[in-house]
């Protein structure tokens, strides 16, 4: 009796115990801090940062992907480092240096595989989400780029220096590659609907993009606005655009144009262009709040002090202002209220009602790029 | 003789003006060309200069360049390639400063 009493004692206490280490993430983030080479651990709720976890090495250009239960996060960063961070621990969970040089990276639909892409040797690598064991290694011959991840167990990645596409089904005992050429020239990123059926891929190399129907038995490349830009002079491009952040405004993609003063509407369905905006540098991020009601775009140097926020239904530019020297990133809170920017030159995070454009909080960061909510580990193609 | 003296004169003034223009540069211009070196270059060449979508510019990758050539090089981009022409937002003692500040390799 006097046993069971103890026993129940010890089990209620580790029970309390329990309770006060619980932490919810779902209303956390992180910051990339490129120059440090740490990140900030962010509350979207509180609009804080709670906490700093250093030792990620060179982290210019990195991304992070989140764990199912939103509680690890994997952080690709570009010195080939792939680095595990516990979220609720606030530590390091483990890390391997994987490539010479990498560029970004995706988690499967269950959670079980992390895959890398690098420039140097150029392929994909995959891990053990658990353990970072390397589970199969893809050696592409080329810079690879544009890796996202699909359902299925699938990741697709596209290859820089050679226009082809590759599709790694891992859902069997062995990896099966099916390899789609002819994407184009120099594809430089690429980009997944939210429902893993259209790939697209933007061109460095030549005008356009080129799209895949995942859902095709057989996908091949779809010429997307192939004349596009033709007889224009192009501007030097300073930054690479980025399609991660790809737009779906209702029925209409909004992609960032390279070397060229504007965004593209593209109808999701036809692939047809839909009409241009005009904007006020060359866009880098053309990200679609996530209602689909307006897009704010941000821009290479030197016309990185400026936002612009355009209006989907009517196309136009509703709103513009400079946050500051260098905006390198922009993230919305899963309903998009709210916008969180990074402005790398001033050192600071700034927070933004989406509403009414209203500045809400400033925090401050060691140049800050990359900001990443956890709701992105129940995204597709993030 | 006469043809060599000649050269060696050219080669004599060119870089005694390449050095005049390099120290034309402030220290204010000077810190933020380093900053511009280390976070738009760094964008495609690594910010360790290691490398990315653009080639390693540690000083090993580039000690076969001269300064002049490689503020050439900065100034025109390399058509074909992803190699943007810096000649719209730097001047040509801009340039060298950047070229003479990759080949010493102080960028860590
Ligand atoms: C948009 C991407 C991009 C940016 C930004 C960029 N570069 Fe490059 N750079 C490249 C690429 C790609 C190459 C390789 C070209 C080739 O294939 O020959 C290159 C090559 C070079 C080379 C020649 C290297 C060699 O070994 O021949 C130099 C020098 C250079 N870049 C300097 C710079 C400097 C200095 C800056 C910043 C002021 C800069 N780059 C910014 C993409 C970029």
């Amino acid at each position: 009796m006097k046993r069971m009493t103890l026993g129940l004692a010890a089990a209620l206490m580790l029970a309390a115990a329990a309770r006060a280490d619980t932490t919810a993430t779902g209303d956390l983030g992180l910051v990339i801090e490129r120059t440090t080479g740490s990140v900030l651990l962010v509350d979207q709720s509180d609009r804080a940062a709670l906490a700093r976890i250093e030792g990620l090495g060179d982290l210019s250009h990195a991304s992070l992907v989140y764990s199912p239960d939103e509680r690890f996060a994997y952080v690709f960063g570009r010195d080939g480092g792939l680095t595990k961070i516990d979220i609720v621990k606030r530590e390091i969970a483990g890390r391997v240096v994987q490539a010479g040089n990498a560029i970004g990276g995706a988690i499967s639909d269950d959670g079980e595989l992390v895959a890398v892409s690098n420039y140097e040797p150029g392929g994909v690598r995959v891990f053990d989400a658990d353990t970072l064991d390397m589970v199969a290694d893809f050696p592409t011959g080329s810079k690879t780029i544009g890796l996202v991840d699909v359902p299925g167990r699938k990741f697709v990645f596209t290859m820089w220096d050679s226009g082809e596409t590759w599709i790694a089904d891992m859902s069997g005992a062995e990896p099966r590659i099916t390899k789609i050429p002819d994407m184009g020239k120099n594809p430089y990123d690429a980009l997944v609907t939210a429902n893993g059926r259209t790939y697209i891929t933007g061109l460095f190399g030549e005008d356009g993009l080129t799209a895949l129907d995942l859902w095709e038995q057989d996908p091949q490349p779809i010429r997307v606005l192939p004349g596009y830009g033709r007889g224009e002079q192009k501007m030097p491009v300073y930054k690479m655009p980025h399609l991660e952040g790809w737009a779906l405004a209702g029925d209409e993609f909004v992609l960032p144009a390279v070397g060229h003063h504007e965004v593209l509407w593209v109808d999701a369905r036809s692939l047809k262009e839909t009409g241009r905006t005009r904007t006020h540098g060359q866009p880098v991020f053309a990200m679609a709040r996530p209602d689909g009601r307006q897009v704010w775009v941000n821009f290479a140097h030197p016309e990185n002090d400026t936002v612009q926020v355009i209006d989907t239904l009517t196309k136009q530019v509703i709103h513009e202002f400079k946050p500051g020297p260098a905006v390198l990133h922009m993230e919305f809170t899963p309903r998009g209220h709210e916008v969180w920017i990074s402005v790398r030159d001033a050192g600071k995070i700034m927070i933004y009602d989406t509403h009414s454009f209203e500045k809400l909080r400033e925090i401050d960061a060691d140049s800050p790029s990359g900001i990443f909510f956890t709701a992105r580990a129940h995204r597709t193609g993030l | 003789m006469p043809r060599i003296a000649a050269i060696f004169c050219a080669l004599f003034l060119a870089a005694a003006a390449a050095l005049a223009s390099a120290q034309q540069v402030t220290p204010e211009r000077a810190a933020s060309l380093e900053h511009l070196v280390v976070q738009d270059c760094g964008s495609c060449h690594g910010l360790t200069m290691k490398g990315g979508l653009g080639s390693p510019l540690t000083r090993e990758a580039i000690s076969h360049y001269d300064p002049d050539v490689l503020a050439l090089v900065i100034l025109d981009g390399v058509p074909g390639t992803a190699m943007p022409p810096w000649r719209p937002l730097l001047s040509e003692a801009d340039a060298l400063w950047i070229a003479e500040y990759l080949l010493e390799g102080d960028s860590k």
